[in-house]
């Protein structure tokens, strides 16, 4: 197990049945002196649960007893499979969690009730932890909490890099320089050193993180099989969960349902990837037919760019602008300018990607090309860091369940 | 003025505010409660008991007018309408497009509840994403709502409504639909209705409610005074055994306690009262409400040991635990040698044979009184559970008297532009027990009869109006 945060410690709740709630108020102090004193009575390690972890036990265990969201998504299903939610499960269920906000709206439980249910909220609290403490190296795992500040910082190194290095470099940003000759400003091999370098380690770092948690959560569901895989995979891709389980969508201002954010989603993670492929083209153009960029408007690389890129600026505008209107208490909203600075990242790196094409003729090329880089450099590097990383730790979420859901349920509850 | 005045804010009330605004009717509904309480139980309900020839969507097998009307008629020792009841099975089977179409969407039977999959159709969300759904179509259809709006009176012109008040204000309208519920928040009047025992003590008091606060009675009581023929019961509650810890209002469902047969039930004397294993627990869990209410202090104890586990519902609360039946009494605050010798009693009855939780099995107990007669296993593996069990109010049977076109009677004469939906006349086809999701059943039912009606009422009033001018 990575370090876990040491302050507000709590005990894993190891047993459901633990005696003690008298009333919802006094239910974690109880339940937690009585689970330490079984814990020392045991000789089996105490793993030590946060605040956060054990707010999500409490409510798991109200859910369970209650089961009516069972068809919006893949998290109750896989809570009536479980009577009692140590770590390992509610970072499991709390990362399988897609905030849809069903649940909220739809509980009877929810505030002000005073058993205070509000599941996506509960689980996003616990996300941020997962990715905090599976990030790598774990001392960066700090960025995720201070995120508005990481991503800045990021950007003004970004740019600073690439404006210096220009300035710098021969030809220069402020010299004339042959319209849409790219490379006359940065040699080709420099930037794909340096953007190949920043990928790989964001990749490795995302890996690390990733193989980390499914060690801790994913204990009797370590072997995969094709159609599990094959179900997770469409599951991710298609977004399944934010279709409410009825396909009418998710909430966002209110109790109605919606697509907007599914769609939204597709453009953006769609656009992100055709622009990753324009990419991935341009290089094999670059080595393996020896055309140097820039290429003409209806070439591969330029279209697949373009068709990203403007996925990239409508999707992202479309999840700020839902982001923006949220009903407050669905997602932890303290969480939002984390998932605001991302999307503002991906908004300014197909804002200036697309800006750099239409004016690569001009006199602006080279501040535009620089300014462009610069994002896209701090984009890249804080990958591991910030809100992309749901993407990664979800994926894993969901291959579990489709690897659970195939076996069989031990559990025989009102089987009369 | 409205053409139709919905008072309610629950499942019956929007079905009736709908259909009347489909109808081209104008109409205000008044929701005592406000907004994040509205809905009143039907927030709490999760299926809909449903009448199919074929399986269907979300529901197998078929479950024919016939059964279901049999079903009804068990549960209710025939106190019930017939014509009503038919009325409402067959509207059942019906009913779930119309459903749909304003936003309520199902979902297949939840894990643990495959014993009505056949029957019962479950709202996607439970019954307060059904309330959420019924108030958008609603708003986007142009009803117009008001949360915080208790109607306390109702002014009459013989059998005619006039204008409904709460507090100083008053609404007119043309037609009216009374869907407010029943008594079963309002304490004083439980404790009338339940009175004193031998014991001098006042049952009532140690109820809990299981679903909404804002069920006062106000309404009923104000109509039966104003001369509404009534019908139901007026002691009467639907009343079941749920967590002695759960709140005082809108437990819901999650408060139910199921290791009953699994395990034996003492009372405050540590003594058994009642055969745990009579029948399957979803049979059964309606008697255990009043069982508890008889025994002194309306309170009760399940009893379980590490056998059960797993084997129910998990309970919202965690019971208490223990290593030792000595233990587990100190725990539950229990005469501990009585709770010893009792528990010792009944494992040395156990007749053990082949214990099979899905069929009436044959473990049962032998020269034990009260026996347990089917899944009678001796309590004997460590750790001990104990679950606190009151009697916990679902609804109460008092109505007002209707007919197929959901009219207030008075003196048995049927009013013209008075109608009554839900609750308020659920006692016309369920005047005793209680069947999974047949409260929606009739809710749904009377809900858009009563809608439709009070349309139809409100425009012959202003065809009336208009011939007069």
């Amino acid at each position: 197990m990575p370090q876990f945060r040491q302050q507000g410690l709590t005990v894993q709740q190891s047993d459901g049945l633990a005696p003690g709630r008298k009333h919802a108020a006094t239910f974690e102090s109880e339940k937690n002196a009585h689970a330490t004193q079984r814990g020392t009575a045991r000789v089996i390690p105490i793993v030590p649960m946060t605040e956060n972890e054990t707010e999500v036990a409490r409510q798991m265990q109200i859910c369970n007893a209650c089961r009516y969201c069972e068809g919006f998504c893949a998290v109750f299903p896989a809570m009536t499979r479980r009577l009692e939610f140590g770590k390992a499960d509610v970072n499991y269920l709390a990362n399988l969690c897609h905030n849809c906000g069903a649940c909220y709206h739809a509980c009877q439980y929810a505030p002000p009730h005073e058993f205070a249910v509000n599941v996506p909220k509960a689980m996003a609290k616990v996300r941020l932890e997962t990715y905090t403490e599976y990030a790598w190296p774990a001392a960066f795992g700090a960025l995720y909490k201070r995120n508005g500040v990481t991503l800045s910082v990021a950007l003004a190194g970004g740019l600073a890099l690439f404006l210096l290095l220009g300035t710098a470099m021969d030809g220069g940003l402020a010299a004339s320089v042959a319209p849409a000759s790219l490379y006359a400003i940065f040699p080709h091999d420099l930037l794909a050193a340096i953007f190949g370098l920043v990928f790989l380690f964001a990749i490795v770092a995302l890996g690390v993180g990733v193989t980390r948690f499914w060690r801790d959560v994913a204990a009797n569901t370590a072997s995969v099989s094709a159609p599990a895989l094959a179900e997770a995979t469409t599951n991710a891709l298609t977004l399944k969960y934010l279709d409410g389980g009825h396909g009418d969508g998710c909430n966002e201002a209110d109790d109605g349902f919606t697509l907007a954010r599914r769609r939204f989603h597709h453009l953006t993670f769609y656009g992100f990837l055709l622009c990753f492929a324009a990419t991935v083209v341009a290089t094999l153009y670059h080595y393996v037919l020896g055309q140097p960029a820039p290429y003409p408007l209806l070439s591969a690389p330029v279209l697949l760019g373009t068709a990203g890129g403007i996925g990239l600026v409508v999707g992202p505008a479309g999840l700020l602008w839902l982001n923006l209107r949220r009903h407050p208490e669905q997602g932890d909203a303290r969480q939002r300018p984390m998932d605001r600075g991302f999307i503002a990242l991906l908004l300014l790196t197909s804002v200036s990607g697309l800006a750099l094409l239409g004016l690569r003729d001009t006199a602006a090329m080279p501040w535009l090309l620089a300014v462009h880089l610069g994002i896209v450099i701090a984009l890249f590097a804080t990958l591991p860091y910030g809100k992309f990383a749901h993407g990664v730790f979800r994926s894993a979420a969901l291959l579990k369940s489709s690897i659970e859901k195939r076996q069989r349920n031990t559990l025989s509850l009102g089987s009369d | 003025m409205v053409d139709v005045l919905v008072i309610g804010g629950g499942n019956a009330a929007l079905c009736a505010a709908l259909m009347a605004r489909e109808a081209g009717a104008s109409v205000l509904l008044l929701e005592a409660a406000p907004r994040e309480w509205r809905g009143g139980n039907s927030q709490h309900t999760r299926n809909l008991r449903c009448m199919h020839d074929a399986p269907q969507d979300v529901l197998v097998d078929a479950y024919p007018e016939e059964e279901y009307w049999q079903d009804l008629l068990k549960v209710t020792g025939g106190i019930t309408n017939e014509h009503l009841a038919r009325l409402a099975i067959r509207a059942s089977s019906s009913c779930r497009p119309w459903m749909q179409k304003h936003g309520v969407r199902f979902q297949p039977p939840l894990s643990g509840a495959l014993h009505v999959a056949r029957t019962n159709a479950f709202f996607m969300g439970g019954g307060k994403a059904l309330v959420n759904a019924y108030y958008r179509s609603a708003e986007a259809l142009g009803v117009q709502v008001r949360y915080e709006t208790p109607v306390d009176t109702i002014e009459l012109d013989g059998g005619r409504f006039v204008a409904a008040r709460s507090g100083n204000q008053r609404f007119e309208a043309r037609a009216c639909v009374l869907a407010a519920g029943g008594f079963e928040s309002n304490r004083e009047w439980l404790r009338e209705a339940w009175g004193q025992n031998e014991r001098g003590e006042w049952p009532a008091d140690n109820f809990l409610i299981r679903g909404t606060r804002f069920n006062m009675g106000v309404l009923l009581k104000y109509m039966i005074e104003a001369g509404a023929d009534a019908i139901g019961d007026p002691a009467q509650s639907h009343c079941v055994a749920i967590d002695a810890r759960a709140p005082l209002y809108d437990g819901g469902i999650c408060t139910r306690i199921d290791c009953v047969s699994l395990g034996v039930v003492v009372n405050r004397d540590a003594e058994r009262f009642y055969d745990e294993g009579e029948d399957f627990w979803p049979k059964r869990y309606a008697i255990w409400g009043r069982l508890v209410a008889q025994q002194a202090g309306q309170i009760g104890y399940s009893i379980i040991d590490s056998k059960a586990i797993g084997r129910f519902m998990p309970p919202v609360f965690p019971g208490e635990k223990a290593g030792t039946l000595e233990e587990l009494a100190r725990k539950l605050g229990l005469p501990e040698a009585r709770f010893v010798e009792t528990l010792e009693r009944y494992n040395a009855a156990c007749r053990v044979g082949t214990f099979d939780h899905t069929a009436l099995d044959d473990c049962h107990t032998e020269g034990l009184a009260p026996p347990k007669t089917h899944w009678a296993r001796p309590i004997d593996t460590p750790p001990f559970y104990g679950y606190a069990l009151r009697p916990g109010i679902t609804f109460t049977y008092l109505g007002l008297k209707t007919n197929d076109r959901s009219q207030v009677y008075f003196n048995g004469e049927p009013s013209d532009n008075l109608f009554v939906a839900g609750e308020m006349m659920a006692g016309n086809v369920l005047g005793k027990g209680y069947t999974a999701g047949v409260g929606m059943s009739i809710g749904t039912a009377f809900g858009r009869i009563a809608g439709s009606e009070a349309a139809r009422a409100a425009v012959q009033t202003t065809g009336a109006y208009s011939a007069a001018i």
